[in-house]
């Protein structure tokens, strides 16, 4: 073999290998969870309230609760997070100060999900009087998820032609107009892949509603978004280690991981379902 | 009959100057094509004239642009009318991702326009207009995206026709077409200019002698020569254009 030829074999076997091992950990984490937690789920697990402190029954008021949350969530980051992409993109002029913005919102996405909590607990539970509830959790959750959601929205409306924005001004559109019919029916798929992504991990986040209204134990599911709740990702902390007899309850909390990963998966799914569709009427 | 006057025009992008005290006048219902080397601020010139270069920061520019004896740079004149008195078509066909009938429709519906016959009227027309009705009044409703390059142009030039402009700028608009379809757009523009003013730019100068009235020899900035396309073919006056134009450069 001449040289080049080891060298080229070498290099893309050094890359083979570094996908291999993600790979790797990847199922064996999955195949972890689904082989300790799959035989637990059940139809009365999703649809059951916890009985004999927390040791039996099923893990419904989690569901439920991580449900309402991450439904506050998007709607307070999708519209902010989109209208903040557009005016980024369409409309802010390319200054010292719209380059610090897009900065201080890039840095904003590395900021640790505790100090968002924190945060929330400050503004919503203690300025804003919403006190820990559902309201307050899913707001500090949207703040977390906000500048994700601005980021993807702006990467969408990048990938727009010029072409599309010019010919439709020159054809006397004013500029709302040439958003609003040739830039964002094509924005949106991509807009809805990324934002939905922010939610879904959004959905998997314990620290900003650890403070802000997750609760350890609840006996009837929340009443209105001012009631404390329960979720998923708290309760799977709950039942690894907080718990007073955590060996016994091991398998509810595998099981509530896996009922976890399942619902981002349907949310990504469900992401994807939606662009697919969305793409396919753009080219009809 | 002047359609177009340009006084003492200067066009800076940041601290380069791109258009240095361009003067001349562009006669209505002719075609008039504007030629010069890359870089020679033929293409700025034509987006000067119905304010495309508002979307590009750091451009400065002084000197008078009228249309119909108005000033298009005045402060209070409203730059989307200007801008449906003016057609474009791009270098790059640029079809929107619609359908054929949409995007003829595109034009008059963002005018507030809602009669479907009207709209139904004006793309028939329109796509008349622009010699492509016969090949697509069979699938009006399927992508746009799915012409041929040559259609795809000939449907920029009926969608800018839809809004009955009174000019019609084309910024080499054979550029990325092959010879049948350049032949098909040019046939086009020269039956166009009963109706319309065309200023066309071209790096092809065979084009602008074929289908143009008046000629425009632009070279890093500056406005060489302008007159008759047959006087400045045949009997250019100064020594660069008549360089220019037997391909000594460019």
């Amino acid at each position: 073999m001449k040289k080049l030829d080891i060298y080229q074999f070498f290099g893309m076997n050094a890359l083979r290998m570094c996908m291999g091992i993600v790979v790797f950990i990847l199922c064996v984490i999955f195949y972890d969870i689904l082989s300790k937690g799959a035989g637990k789920i059940s139809w009365e697990f999703l649809t059951q309230m916890p009985r004999n402190g927390m040791t039996e029954g099923g893990i419904l008021p989690a569901i439920v609760g991580t449900c309402c949350v991450t439904l506050i969530t998007g709607i307070f980051a999708v519209p902010f997070g989109i209208g903040c992409a557009i005016y980024l993109n369409e409309y802010a002029k390319d200054s010292w100060q719209t380059r610090l913005i897009r900065m201080a919102i890039r840095n904003l996405s590395g900021v640790p999900s505790i100090v968002y909590g924190l945060f929330g607990v400050v503004l919503f539970v203690n300025m804003f009087k919403f006190g820990t509830s559902i309201l307050s959790a899913g707001l500090t959750l949207g703040l977390m998820t906000l500048p994700w959601t601005i980021t993807a929205s702006e990467e969408a409306l990048k990938t727009i032609p010029n072409g599309y924005r010019e010919g439709s001004l020159a054809l006397g559109a004013t500029k709302w107009q040439m958003i609003r019919t040739n830039v964002l029916p094509y924005a949106v798929p991509g807009m809805l892949t990324g934002t939905i992504l922010g939610l879904s991990r959004a959905a998997g986040e314990t620290a900003p509603i650890l403070f802000t209204g997750a609760a350890f134990f609840l006996p009837a599911l929340p009443a209105s978004i001012n009631d404390q709740f329960m979720a998923l990702p708290y309760h799977l902390y709950i039942m690894s280690t907080q718990h007073h007899s955590i060996v016994k309850v091991r398998s509810i909390a595998y099981a509530t991981a896996l009922v976890l990963i399942g619902l981002v998966f349907l949310m990504n799914l469900g992401a994807i379902i939606l662009r697919y569709h969305l793409r396919k009427q753009r080219r009809e | 009959m002047n359609k177009v006057e340009i006084s003492n025009f200067n066009f800076y992008y940041g601290q380069t100057q791109c258009l240095k005290n361009i003067s001349f006048d562009i006669t209505s219902h002719q075609v008039t094509s504007i030629i010069g080397p890359s870089g020679c601020g033929k293409s700025t010139f034509l987006r000067c004239l119905n304010r495309m270069n508002d979307l590009i920061p750091g451009v400065r520019m002084d000197g008078v642009i009228n249309i119909d004896g108005q000033d298009i740079n005045a402060p209070q004149l409203d730059v989307v009318s200007l801008r449906k008195k003016i057609g474009m078509v791009f270098q790059k066909p640029n079809p929107f991702p619609k359908t054929i009938f949409d995007n003829v429709a595109y034009g008059l519906r963002i005018n507030g326009i809602k009669d479907q016959d009207y709209i139904d009227d004006k793309v028939q027309e329109s796509l008349k207009n622009a010699v492509l009705w016969d090949e697509v009044k069979d699938r009006l409703n399927s992508s746009a995206l799915a012409l041929s390059g040559g259609q795809q142009q000939r449907l920029c030039v009926a969608r800018a026709l839809a809004i009955a402009p009174e000019i019609v700028l084309m910024d080499e608009p054979a550029s990325a077409l092959d010879p049948i379809a350049t032949a098909k757009l040019e046939e086009l523009i020269v039956k166009l200019k009963e109706k319309y003013t065309i200023i066309i730019v071209t790096h092809n100068m065979q084009q602008a002698a074929r289908i143009s009235d008046m000629t425009a020899f632009f070279m890093q900035g500056d406005l060489v020569e302008y007159k008759h396309t047959k006087q400045l073919f045949t009997h250019p006056d100064k020594k660069i254009t008549e360089d220019y134009i037997t391909g000594r450069f460019g």
